[in-house]
């Protein structure tokens, strides 16, 4: 009887520790959620003297893929984001943050090109606007041009199957 | 040696500060408006530092962000809110206290609290025990006391 009571503040402590242990601290959740997208206008990266606004993109489901020619992860992603493209569910737009145009239209050419159109957030201040702070990140949108899902590092094997189509499913089904 | 111990750590603790640039402010009032902003802000990248204390490009986009918002005539609370907007409380090293952020302020004073009542109760059960003897166990009690334990 009296090793119940330690025996259940020692368990509560395991149970805190547990989820302390499995929280990620790289994950800050987005404040975005369930809210508008932010804004933008920003030159289109393959042709710089026509821009591209989010508010282009009313009526469709989108996702905003955040990715740089510098950056190490988009390497490793940018294979599913290809795989993604084939599939032909949904509007793909890169934000191309904070990188040289020629870097970036050279990596495209090497390593595929499975955007419909990148814009250039070429100083960053989109993706502040995003609450981008690690490239990539991909936020998928609704027809209402909501953000509805936010994911922060790369996409991994798995994630376009488990996560990605069915959410595509889900707000495809939705009224605009 | 010792002065070569000391000079080595100097240079790291020169290095620790990141290389602000220099910022131009006509009133007092908005440079330290700016300096506390600075010093308040997470860096979410290096998350353990302040955006004053980051080199990471982000830290640098954030402090050319409040500066600019400074010289707009934004308030302080007005930079607060574009950042916690967009990067939500996380980005505060002092989170406002609300509803989403209260464990975080009344989390230790709650393990103290609850510490407090096991320690009482423990306390209070223990005092209790060794108060009263029953008749049988103050007569056993008065056998052994005069006759030794082995009677």
């Amino acid at each position: 009887m009296k090793y119940i009571l330690p025996l259940l503040l020692f368990i509560a402590l395991s149970v805190f520790l547990a989820i302390g242990l499995k929280l990620n601290p790289r994950e800050i959740p987005s404040p975005l959620i369930d809210k508008p997208a932010p804004a933008f206008k920003l030159p289109i990266l393959a042709a710089p003297e026509r821009t591209l606004s989010q508010a282009d993109l009313q009526g469709k489901v989108w996702l905003l893929n955040v990715w740089a020619s510098w950056c190490v992860s988009c390497r490793e992603e940018h294979p599913l984001l290809n795989q993604l493209a084939k599939m032909n569910k949904v509007t793909l737009v890169g934000l191309n943050y904070k990188d040289q145009a020629d870097a970036a239209q050279a990596w495209l050419a090497k390593q595929g090109n499975p955007y419909n159109v990148s814009v250039m957030d070429s100083d960053g201040r989109t993706g502040i606007d995003y609450g981008v702070y690690g490239v990539p990140e991909t936020f998928v949108i609704d027809k209402r041009g909501v953000v509805r899902y936010k994911h922060t590092g790369p996409i991994q094997p798995g994630d376009l199957e488990k996560l990605f189509l069915p959410l595509i499913q889900q707000l495809e089904a939705e009224t605009a | 040696m010792k002065y070569w111990f000391i000079l080595t750590l100097s240079v790291f603790a020169a290095q620790a500060r990141a290389d602000i640039e220099y910022r131009d402010f006509k009133q007092p009032e908005q440079e330290q408006a700016y300096q506390s902003l600075i010093n308040e802000l997470r860096c979410l990248v290096c998350q353990n530092q302040t955006i004053a204390d980051s080199n990471a490009d982000l830290a640098k986009d954030l402090r050319r962000q409040v500066y600019e918002m400074l010289q707009q005539g934004k308030s302080r609370q007005d930079v607060v809110n574009f950042m916690t907007e967009r990067y939500g409380d996380f980005v505060m090293y002092k989170p406002a206290f609300k509803l989403k952020t209260f464990l975080l302020w009344l989390g230790p004073v709650l393990f103290l609290f609850a510490g407090l009542a096991v320690v009482w109760t423990l306390r209070a059960k223990g005092a209790g025990a060794d108060k009263a003897l029953s008749a049988a166990e103050r007569e056993k009690l008065k056998k052994i006391l005069e006759q030794g334990d082995d009677a």
